[in-house]
């Protein structure tokens, strides 16, 4: 079974977290988020799978302080999230967010270095990380030089060597073949189990969330809010091969049932029956 | 050598062989144009007597200050307008027609502000310069991908933080490619001001020698000028290159 049980503290708490884009002219205000209730325990994998535009990004916005929700309470380790990035929190973007004009060993460098840390200090985390993420031999490469996958590792490493308390990650596979992504997938659930961070994941693929995360938040067409929160209670130590237990299926429908609907309705049809 | 490159020289060397064959020849008269080989020869006889070592040094100076003060210029000037939409709707119209404008024709204003020194000079090869390094700097900011600045507001960066190790960094070829028009811009303002009112300089000298019938002197200039203003853009060319390769995906 999962050990992030329900006695694990709560690491990040929202409470009615709503996102409403004020009108713009000739538009109406748009209500793209919410309300939003979550607890999330410290160490636990969450996915979060939803359709298209459902406010899924917006959501991990919110808790990076990267946006100010609406209305609502989003707090990380008891402090108030209020629209300014909290200390402790890690994101790897959908996008590649690589520097294009440093080389793989400076953009895992980078972060450590605007925290002015010491240089024995940096170059010790980042040959841990490069190790970790098996980017050692093109710690001198430019990420131009690197196929997608490698270039979300790099992202993947530079946000790591910060060793986030919290991590989210936004769709970080979506632009990976299958292939990769479920080999990224293993090395992702590696960190996570190495790190002890809690992870939030964001993704359109279904099997995907199923996969790597202890919970998956399903959530609505726009307005995002949570249809249900599916338990996986996968063990801790798990790869990609969890694909073959006779369970991965069940859960994966499952979560399809109560997504489809929605899915259908994000994209215009109307009156569906679930 | 790339095949390419060899062709490229080729065409020069063989374009130079036809112009010398024909001065040669008589087909083109000698009092027109002297014979390829003779510029040379011209251009190592100026250098080796040292004669016009002031006029060079001058023209070399003011085109190094007119280049920089752009490129300082252009590169703050650009990043600040980046920021500030509301001015930059404001010139952008003038922007897209400042190089209708003939620079030439503030000369006089020039001389009557600056007097006759080579502050007219600069000011020309500096107003043709710094407009290309700022509407590069402003393409190269625009370009910066949002999901950059969101990894630079994750690394809790201030705004000039994030302008000197994120936005700038990112646009550095496109800055490049201003550095590179300023420079060529300001060899032409500077030398091209030379021509109407200067007592030194390349410039100068060479519509000197044009008035005196000096052609040995005047072909050995412009042969000179445009060795060096190659030179410099081939080597700036080839830097540029190496930046971009680094970028391409």
């Amino acid at each position: 079974m999962s050990p992030v049980g329900g006695d694990a503290p709560v690491h990040v708490t929202l409470r009615g977290i709503t996102r409403v884009y004020p009108a713009q002219a000739a538009q109406p205000p748009v209500h793209a988020l919410g309300p939003i209730d979550l607890d999330l325990r410290q160490g636990e994998f969450f996915a979060v799978v939803g359709p298209s535009g459902c406010g899924k990004s917006t959501l991990l916005d919110v808790i990076a302080g990267l946006a100010v929700a609406s209305a609502g309470d989003a707090r990380f380790e008891g402090q108030a999230i209020d629209g300014s990035v909290p200390d402790g929190i890690g994101v790897v973007f959908q996008e590649d967010s690589s520097f294009p004009w440093l080389t793989v060993h400076d953009n895992i460098a980078f972060g450590l270095r605007e925290l002015g840390r010491p240089a024995d200090v940096v170059q010790a985390k980042v040959k841990y990380a490069l190790d970790f993420m098996g980017l050692a031999d093109f710690a001198q490469a430019y990420p131009a030089q690197l196929s997608g996958g490698m270039r979300q590792r790099v992202c993947i490493a530079r946000t790591l060597v910060l060793e986030p308390r919290l991590i989210l990650l936004d769709e970080p596979f979506g632009a990976l073949d299958q292939q990769t992504r479920l080999l990224m997938g293993d090395e992702l659930l590696r960190l996570w189990r190495e790190t002890g961070a809690t992870i939030l994941l964001i993704t359109h693929a279904l099997d995907e969330a199923t996969m790597l995360a202890d919970r998956v938040g399903v959530m609505s067409a726009r307005p995002g809010r949570f249809l249900e929160i599916v338990t996986t209670g996968w063990p801790r130590e798990r790869d990609s091969t969890i694909v073959a237990d006779p369970r991965f299926g069940g859960l994966t429908s499952r979560i399809w049932t109560l997504l489809r609907g929605e899915s259908l309705r994000a994209l215009g049809h109307t009156g569906v029956r679930r | 050598m790339k095949r390419v490159t060899l062709l490229r020289i080729l065409v020069i060397l063989g374009a130079i062989g036809l112009l010398e064959g024909l001065i040669h020849a008589g087909i083109v008269p000698r009092f027109t144009i002297i014979p390829p080989s003779e510029m040379a020869s011209a251009l190592a006889a100026i250098l080796a007597s040292g004669k016009l070592k002031v006029d060079i040094a001058v023209t070399l100076t003011n085109v190094a200050v007119a280049i920089v003060a752009s490129m300082a210029a252009g590169v703050t000037i650009g990043t600040v307008l980046q920021r500030a939409a509301a001015l930059r709707r404001i010139l952008d119209p003038l922007f897209a027609t400042y190089y209708a404008i003939p620079m030439y024709a503030f000369y006089p204003l020039l001389i009557v502000v600056f007097g006759l020194g080579d502050v007219p000079q600069i000011c020309i090869g500096f107003l043709l310069a710094v407009m290309a390094v700022i509407i590069n700097t402003l393409n190269g900011l625009d370009r910066v991908p949002r999901v950059l600045l969101k990894a630079a507001r994750m690394h809790r960066m201030s705004a000039l933080r994030t302008a000197l190790r994120i936005r700038l960094p990112y646009a550095a070829p496109y800055i490049f490619t201003g550095f590179k028009l300023a420079v060529a811009y300001s060899f032409i303002g500077v030398i091209g001001a030379e021509f109407i009112t200067s007592s030194r300089g390349i410039g100068y000298e060479i519509s000197f020698a044009y008035n005196n019938f000096d052609n040995r002197l005047m072909y050995g200039l412009i042969l000179f000028v445009l060795a060096l203003v190659l030179t410099v853009n081939m080597s700036l060319h080839a830097w540029e290159k190496r930046l971009m390769m680094r970028r391409q995906r």
